[in-house]
């Protein structure tokens, strides 16, 4: 966290800060499902001057073999800046702070996903931050939210993430890279948005309890924001117009209701069955 | 990167229409059993995968529209070999799950250590699941009836979510297809698709079946898919 | 999504359809799939470039920053190329350091950039044995479908053209653009069927038996080749590569580079 100091004006007589936003404001959010051909889903988020693409493989064999639970699938994220990312020219490959955002990203998208549906299976999640301005985990956490649901991944919801700080003695939302140099602390949130669990946090820096529940307060009504957002970018790609409903598919429907097991594997056969045999 | 396509006003309208569900969304409470693509909490039934949602008087469930190929016993599949043991061959099914085959389960007589003989790796079955164990190991056979190594042709895969809107009501969209293209065609419930014919009405199935894949759920598709294949035919008669 | 497993089934079909000079995607033998490029990608780079040839994506960066010449060449800059084939891109890479893959590929773009003399090195240079730009291209890779040694190559020359040196941010004088003297364009090529393929896909490079790499320049001369791959090449494949590849390298430059 900062804490240095500087002479830019973090925030000023109106109480605007230096890209002229007001202290709960979001900076521009562009999100975009189904960006990539090879994987079986990804996302593309454009935060402010963030830009994050995610990818999802899997479920898929788990490999390396001796991390395969026999119950359930293991979510496995890789969080990774690009080399061209950043100001300085970051050398590729990972260091600690990418390895310790992997290892969070990776526990807060295990509490949504419903693993238990494939087990002895991995669930690889690729965050690539392509260019960087603050926030980048709340962007790559976002994304891959979209990017798993993108991919037919059962979960219970998918995550938002946004982060809240303190600069200049005040709360405000969405840090960019000088209030997050220059600002006393840093609180990236995760939130599974229908039951409002915390699935990620971090805090760093300066605060008293009451300016910490400020910062909550602050991301959680962000996270609603951007959880809507998210929805968006899936419905879009995803949008869908009044299909031809076969009249018998109640029945094939009810069929199948008959078949179905409780443990969600079920899936709408074709309406006369299976098979379609060869032959002229 | 990419375009957007439909306005936000045209895509909500469609959706309420159409009913498409996001993970976490409310589908109803639950006096239902939580099926397919939804899960329950607290009483009350939610969407689990990105799906279309249906709600009928004793059911609800979503059909995903994306997602990996989970065997179900008794799916039909087309399957590339690719290992071979003394006893079993381990074929690829499409499937985060490999589905060995047992001797025992082959269509011929094979003896222990033989097996490279009738069937080798980079070759092609259909075949049917025939056992799925509470923890997903799976098995496939080809005992049945019809169920064979397949040779020649084409094989494309698409999302296996897909497949019902390919085979159609009663198979009327496949039987379109082999109609105007007269093409030896099997689909796998695993997505795999076998295309055999003539080099032009292969690639024309093919590219019937591509449409099928990018537009299951539009409006028209059926006319639409009439038009491509009655365009082919009047192609051949120039 | 993509499906693993190549069949024998889809290896003939494939083998087929080339012996009728048709492919998969409805190309022939020697065409190449559709180029965009868009530069100015990353603003925190120099200059960039977002390219994709088919459904291959590749994101070419160009960082540069103040240091040492090497002691053989006082009084030039430095540029080293790098590329990164991350898991995102396809499932057949694998995370963890560079291996052969990557580094071959990032050797064969630096080889066409190098013995292409696209770039002016002495116009790199601050003070002659002391001090000159240290620039670093870094290519990732974020879709694959064949071929990445062309799209690279495009990244890497499109980045580096539209790059601008920040001279200022160092103090070292007005920003100016990245100097370059020549255009080297890469030409890919699959040997599939005893037949020469251009610009192979995913699927086609899984069938293919070798692989030619054919870089020229605008003024018509060679500057790199790289043969791939455990198969061969008869001596008449290689001179049509080398063909096939002038033209391409042609259109390419008229295309991208306005040339």
């Amino acid at each position: 966290m900062g804490g240095a100091t500087t002479d830019i004006k973090l925030i000023d007589e109106n109480g605007r800060r230096i890209d002229g936003r007001r202290p709960d404001e979001l900076r521009p959010l562009k999100i975009e499902a189904g960006v990539l051909k090879r994987a079986d889903g990804s996302a593309y988020v454009e935060w402010g001057e963030n830009k994050v693409l995610a990818a999802v493989y899997g479920p898929r064999e788990c490999h390396p073999r001796h991390l395969q639970n026999p119950t359930r699938a293991i979510v496995q994220c890789n969080y990774n800046m690009a080399s061209f990312s950043v100001s300085d020219r970051k050398r590729p490959g990972p260091d600690r702070r990418s390895q310790e955002i992997s290892k969070i990203i990776s526990e807060a998208l295990e509490h949504v996903v419903l693993t238990h549906l494939f087990p002895r299976t991995s669930i690889d999640v690729y965050i690539e931050v392509l260019q960087a301005n603050a926030g980048t985990r709340c962007a790559g956490l976002t994304a891959a939210s979209v990017a798993l649901a993108d991919a037919g991944v059962p979960m219970k919801d998918l995550i938002a993430s946004c982060a809240a700080g303190k600069v200049a003695d005040t709360i405000v939302l969405d840090l960019r890279n000088e209030e997050d140099n220059f600002g006393s602390a840093d609180v990236p949130l995760g939130l599974v948005p229908r039951t409002g669990e915390i699935v990620l946090l971090q805090m760093d820096g300066d605060l008293s309890v009451d300016e910490f529940k400020t910062a909550l307060t602050m991301s959680t009504d962000a996270c609603y924001r951007i959880y809507e957002a998210q929805k968006d970018a899936l419905r879009r790609k995803y949008c869908v117009a009044q299909a031809e409903i076969p009249a018998n598919m109640a029945g094939s429907i009810q069929a199948a209701a008959d078949a179905e097991r409780t443990d969600e594997s079920g899936d709408l056969k074709g309406d006369d069955g299976n098979d379609q045999q060869g032959g002229q | 990167m990419n375009e957007t396509g439909d306005s936000k006003e045209e895509c909500a309208r469609q959706d309420s229409e159409r009913e498409l569900v996001l993970p976490g969304d409310f589908i109803t409470d639950g006096k239902f059993k939580a099926v397919s693509g939804t899960y329950m909490d607290g009483g009350k039934i939610y969407a689990s995968t990105l799906g279309i949602k249906t709600i009928r008087s004793d059911f609800v469930n979503v059909v995903p529209l994306a997602g990996q190929y989970i065997p179900k016993v008794g799916d039909q599949v087309i399957g590339v070999v690719v290992e071979v043991g003394p006893s079993n061959w381990l074929v690829d099914i499409n499937s985060p799950y490999p589905a060995p085959m047992h001797i025992n389960e082959a269509p011929w007589r094979v003896d222990f250590g033989d097996t490279a003989r009738y069937l080798n790796v980079g070759e092609s079955i259909l075949a049917r699941i025939f056992m799925v164990d509470e923890v997903k190991h799976v098995q496939v056979s080809m005992k049945d009836h019809g169920l064979r190594k397949i040779q020649g042709g084409q094989i494309i895969t698409i999302s296996h979510s897909k497949v019902p809107r390919v085979i159609g009501r009663n198979g009327s969209m496949i039987q379109m297809i082999k109609n105007y293209t007269n093409c030896r065609i099997i689909v796998g419930q695993n997505g795999r698709i076998w295309v055999d014919g003539d080099v032009a009405a292969v690639a024309n199935a093919v590219k019937a079946i591509d449409i099928i894949d990018n537009e299951a759920q539009s409006i028209g598709l059926t006319e639409r898919l009439k038009e491509f294949l009655e365009g082919t035919q009047k192609g051949k008669k120039v | 999504m993509s499906d693993g497993a190549m069949s024998y089934i889809m290896r003939d079909h494939i083998h087929k359809m080339i012996e009728n000079n048709q492919r998969i995607d409805g190309r022939t033998r020697e065409e190449f799939r559709k180029i965009t490029v868009e530069t100015g990608y990353v603003n925190r780079a120099e200059g960039s470039a977002m390219v994709s040839l088919g459904d291959t994506r590749v994101l070419a960066g160009v960082k540069s920053i103040v240091g040492e010449p090497f002691p053989d060449t006082p009084d030039r800059g430095v540029l080293t190329t790098n590329a990164e084939l991350i898991p995102l891109a396809s499932e057949t890479f694998e995370s963890g350091p560079p291996k052969q893959g990557s580094i071959e590929l990032a050797r064969v773009v630096d080889r066409g950039i190098r013995e292409g003399q696209a770039v002016d090195f002495q116009k790199l240079c601050l003070k002659p044995g002391e001090e000159v730009w240290i620039n670093f291209v870094d290519i990732h890779a974020l879709d694959y479908d064949g071929n990445l040694f062309d799209a690279a190559n495009i990244a890497a020359v499109s980045a580096l053209k539209s790059a601008v040196i920040p001279a200022s941010r160092f103090d070292k004088g007005e920003d100016y653009p990245f100097p370059m003297k020549h255009i080297p364009i890469s030409a890919t090529f699959a040997k599939i069927a005893g037949h020469l393929v251009a610009d192979p896909t995913f699927d086609e490079e899984n069938v293919a038996s070798a692989r030619l790499t054919v870089v020229t320049i605008e003024t018509g001369k060679l500057c790199a080749m790289q043969k791939g791959l455990g198969g061969s090449f008869l001596r008449p494949e290689v001179e049509k590569a080398i063909e096939l590849s002038m033209e391409f390298g042609k259109k390419v430059r008229a295309q991208v580079f306005h040339m």
